[in-house]
């Protein structure tokens, strides 16, 4: 019976509590809590380098926020570190901490692995299973033990992605016969099957054409009345047309070669009257 | 003024007068057509191997006394009373192959899969050194381990009247431990060439490692490790020494691993073992023997290389 | 964390599936143990096969043998030539004669002879090392109650002189130097043939060869025939080696040799068909170590003005020596641990003299081990346990020189 216990309690985050209180509680911080994510403090490091240095800063629910900069500042490092993907590279640790929901991601008895169940990525490059079409959505959705009907759930990630009405007859087919837009098209869709509540988009477009391209900005816009998104892009012009908020990232120094946010403001803000200079001359294309 | 001179000296130095044409280059030639040489041995060998293995399989087949319907539908070896089967050769060999494949793929997996997707580099460091001395054994020491250690102590666990001294369940588990880490280094190298990218889309949809290992990096390796599986096969086909010592002398179609029994490459050495006179009927057996084993082994390995070639287009 | 409110439908069951990749990672690393297990078992059974106590009854007892009061241990080798001459035939006499005169004979092997020939210690039981550690008082016993007039030594079958000694009939005189030089000599000549042909090849694909259908068809032809069993290689030798070309192998076509004794199954064939099934292994590595030499060290020979071959001959293959080499030694270890295909060749079963030229009969290593273990006597198995020691070693010490050599040169670049 003890042996059991302590197993156990190594192996779940936290104890199971009563569900109504849980339900309670949750209902109550969410009020409480304005920031879906927030990072207080945040410096990532891989091994001694530093690769992102104090970053503060706010991701608002049900909106869109886009970290720019140049290339070479951290930006995927940062947003790697809302999902805890960086722990994938080894040698990597943070310091200060990464809230959801108020909760610090980084708690040592809280599982990465229910992290991304509950914060979903996409990335840069279309990355699809090599299986078919329907599987690769089914299989996140499996694992996680979804009890409801596969199909309906295959058929509304792939609506909500804008990709049903060019995939329906193809379910069977393998994923990597789709195009490069459908195939990132696909990833999100993907991403959609185990309904996180953040979506974190790496330059999700930048290995497509201007069309696909287009096609996925819209897709942000659909998708942000049902969730949070944070997207990192090197396209100033996508930035700005498609994102709430934005967040100016640079070198804090050319010596240490780490990153930090300098300026986090709304969009409109940002681009036409931006408090920081070197987020100016970012903007008006004067460098990077 | 020195400087000057100096550089002038050099630069007054006239090259012999060259025009541009192409010159003939006698050494070179003749080292080409070494070289060129050199390659074509192989060529040689192979054509040697065929042609060698079968013209005196052809004088095996024309003896009187044998006809291949006859090696195909009896079940006994024994030349001298005429009787030519050769399927007391091959099931043994089969069961060895079966018994040592049920060893090897498994225990090979799992190591590949613990190596690749787990283990940390500093394990991964002490490890594949262990398992490249294990393949570096020669075969006689493990035919030795085979007759000393593996059969006493079947021996000893299922009894000594279940088991004979020589069996070919002990060759066989032994040589499933000679063909592992074959298995291990090609699945190994299947699992890394899976991108890492798809890991990644596997991770970020929330998978535990191993879930990530066995149900998306595993089936994309598919391939990979199928062609390392026949490259084992071909491999335990071919295996000789193990049997000679511990699988037993003498051809007996048998379907029990605890009796005794000879392999195709076990009979050969045997025959060739003892007095072998040209043109006798032992003699030329043994080349159709022989052609019989380099046929197999060579189709499988083509098989094998050709699903490698699919697998590596597939990712790249 | 909290529970997600969002949707009832996932049963998300971390705990379980946490517990389930636990039980997995263990039966991963158990399977890796096996193979640890293995490894570890193996050299410890051999260990315990290569000492042991033995019992031991002399059918002449030595001390009979004393002359003038001087222990057999102890006599020159007139002495001992003398014992062994009032107590064998004229006729064994006159032919330990003319096998090698007496005059040429050592001390260490005439009293060898007397021991084998006279003495004659039959060994009436052994045991192995970890029975004679663990039961001593027992084997003590048994030895004592039926063996009465013999005596119980500890043996150890794998020592110094074990490799000095040459092979013979009897257990306790045998020793492995006939077999270590028959391994040498053959090895000679497989790399002779082997090593020029094997790195030629690989310079010509790397280097020469366009790219059409015959060259693909050699690569592939290569890629082959690394794969084939090696008992086939033997077959190969005994057709061509031994049969069609035996007036090369057996050396009549030199005249040095008794054409009423030769043939062709001599350490020539045995070296030229091990020579054959290397081959592949070593151009392939070879053409490793050449493919990574950086292109850029080719194209800075080539704009000074050099031809092709000046520029293998002084660059390339300077470069890739280290890898080449590291190639060839791997090729040595793979032919010296090969038994089948010198079987089939012809290796002597019962020869006990050195080889001494391209033409002799020969045994090597593994061979020997191969029928010291078909030997149905315990002591034949012991020796073939100290044998495998041997051979051990020699790899070891093959592949730890291939490791210095490749990280002594490439450390120059």
């Amino acid at each position: 019976m003890e042996t059991t216990k302590y197993l156990k309690s190594l192996l779940t985050p936290k104890g199971k509590k009563q569900e109504s209180a849980v339900m309670a509680q949750s209902l109550q911080s969410q009020e409480n809590t304005k920031y879906v994510l927030e990072t207080k403090g945040l410096g990532i490091y891989y091994g001694d380098f530093q690769a992102v240095t104090s970053v503060n800063m706010p991701i608002k629910r049900h909106k869109i926020t886009a970290i720019i900069g140049p290339s070479g500042c951290g930006k995927s490092t940062l947003l790697r570190a809302f999902n805890r993907m960086n722990e994938l590279s080894p040698g990597t640790r943070i310091e200060g901490e990464v809230l959801f929901e108020g909760e610090n991601l980084y708690d040592p008895t809280v599982d990465p692995v229910e992290v991304r169940y509950r914060i979903g990525m996409v990335f840069q490059k279309p990355n699809p299973f090599p299986k078919s079409v329907y599987e690769n959505i089914a299989w996140g959705a499996r694992i996680h033990g979804f009890k409801g009907n596969m199909d309906e759930l295959v058929e509304s990630c792939l609506l909500q992605a804008a990709l049903w009405d060019e995939v329906k007859d193809k379910l069977k087919q393998s994923g990597l016969a789709l195009s490069g837009g459908q195939q990132q098209r696909l990833c999100i869709a993907r991403a959609l099957a185990v309904q996180p509540e953040v979506i974190l988009m790496d330059e999700p477009a930048s290995a497509l054409d201007p069309i696909a391209t287009l096609k996925i900005e819209e897709l942000m816009q659909e998708l942000k009345k049902n969730y949070t998104i944070v997207i990192v892009t090197h396209n100033m012009q996508q930035a700005a047309r498609a994102s709430d908020y934005t967040a100016m990232m640079m070198l804090t120094d050319r010596q240490t070669r780490s990153g930090t946010v300098i300026e986090y403001d709304d969009t409109r803000v940002i681009f036409t009257n931006p408090k920081d200079k070197r987020t100016e001359d970012y903007v008006t294309g004067r460098f990077g | 003024m020195e400087e000057q001179k100096r550089i002038s000296l050099v630069t007054s130095l006239q090259k012999p007068s060259s025009n541009l044409r192409r010159r003939r280059r006698l050494g070179e030639s003749i080292i080409q057509g070494l070289l060129f040489f050199s390659g074509f041995v192989s060529i040689f060998t192979t054509i040697g191997i065929v042609y060698e293995l079968g013209k005196e399989a052809l004088l095996f087949f024309q003896m009187p006394e044998v006809s291949i319907l006859e090696s195909l539908t009896n079940t006994q070896w024994q030349p001298h009373t005429g009787n030519f089967g050769v399927w007391p050769l091959v099931t043994a060999t089969l069961m060895t192959t079966l018994i040592a494949m049920a060893i090897a793929i498994p225990l090979g997996l799992a190591v590949a899969i613990y190596l690749s997707e787990y283990a940390t580099p500093r394990a991964r460091n002490t490890l594949k050194p262990i398992l490249e001395v294990l393949a570096g054994i020669p075969t006689i020491v493990y035919g030795y381990f085979a007759l000393m250690f593996m059969t006493p102590l079947l021996r000893s666990i299922l009894g000594r009247d279940v088991v004979e001294i020589y069996n070919t369940a002990s060759a066989g588990l032994v040589m499933g431990i000679l063909i592992l880490p074959l298995i291990t280094s090609m699945t190994e190298d299947a699992l890394s060439a899976v991108p890492r990218s798809l890991r990644e889309a596997a991770y970020g949809v929330g998978g535990t490692r191993l879930e990530v290992a066995l149900q998306i990096v595993l089936p994309a390796a598919l391939s990979g490790i199928a062609a390392a599986i026949i490259i084992g096969i071909s491999r335990a086909i071919g295996e000789t020494m193990i049997v000679a010592v511990a699988a037993g002398a003498g051809p007996k179609f048998t379907l029990n691993p605890f009796q005794g029994a000879e392999t195709i490459t076990g009979h050969i050495v045997r025959i060739s073992g003892g007095d072998l006179s040209y043109d006798s009927i032992d003699y030329n057996s043994i080349f159709a023997l022989g052609l019989l084993l380099f046929f197999i082994t060579l189709t499988l390995n083509i098989i094998s290389q050709r699903i490698v070639r699919r697998f590596r287009e597939v990712y790249e | 964390m909290k529970e997600k409110l969002v949707n009832p439908n996932y049963n998300v069951n971390i705990n379980g599936r946490r517990r389930n990749g636990s039980i997995w990672r263990w039966v991963l690393q158990l399977s890796t143990v096996v193979g640890i297990i293995a490894l570890i078992t193996l050299l410890l059974n051999i260990i315990n096969g290569a000492f042991g106590y033995a019992v031991l009854e002399a059918r002449v007892d030595p001390a009979t043998l004393a002359v003038d009061g001087v222990p057999l241990e102890e006599q020159s080798k007139e002495q001992l030539m003398s014992v062994l001459q009032s107590n064998i035939s004229s006729a064994a006499f006159k032919k330990l004669e003319s096998d090698q005169p007496f005059a040429e004979r050592s001390r260490a092997n005439v009293y060898q002879l007397v021991i084998e020939r006279i003495v004659k210690y039959d060994i009436k039981a052994s045991w192995q090392l970890w029975d004679s550690l663990t039961r001593a008082n027992e084997i003590k016993a048994t030895a004592a109650q039926e063996y009465p007039s013999a005596q119980l030594r500890f043996i150890s079958w794998f020592t110094s002189d074990f490799v000095s000694r040459p092979q013979s009939s009897e257990a306790l005189t045998a020793g492995v130097r006939t077999a270590i030089l028959g391994s040498l000599w053959t090895i000679l000549f497989t790399i002779l043939l082997a090593f020029p042909l094997g790195v030629g090849a690989a310079i010509y694909l790397e280097e020469y060869a366009t790219d059409n259908s015959l060259n693909r068809l050699i690569q592939t032809n290569i890629n082959n025939l690394a794969g084939v069993p090696s008992i086939v290689y033997g077959i190969l030798g005994l057709a061509i080696f031994v049969r069609a070309l035996e007036a090369l192998t057996s050396g009549e076509i030199f005249g040095v040799v008794d054409p009423t004794t030769a043939n062709g199954r001599t350490v020539l064939a045995a070296g030229l068909t091990l020579g054959l099934l290397v081959l592949p292994i070593i151009i392939i590595n070879a053409q490793e170590a050449i493919r990574a030499v950086p292109q850029s060290l080719r194209k800075a020979s080539y704009g000074l003005g050099a031809t092709k071959w000046q520029t293998v001959w002084s660059h390339v293959l300077p470069n890739a020596l280290s890898g080449i080499l590291t190639g060839t030694i791997l090729a040595i270890s793979r032919a010296i641990g090969e038994t089948a295909p010198l079987v089939v060749v012809g290796a002597s079963t019962a020869i006990s003299f050195d080889p001494s030229s391209p033409f002799s009969k020969f045994t090597t290593l593994p061979i020997q081990i191969y029928q010291w273990t078909s030997r149905p006597q315990d002591e034949f198995r012991a020796l073939a346990a100290a044998s495998i020691l041997v051979l051990l070693v020699v790899l070891l010490s093959l592949n730890a020189s291939a490791v210095l050599l490749r990280n002594r040169f490439s450390r120059k670049y």
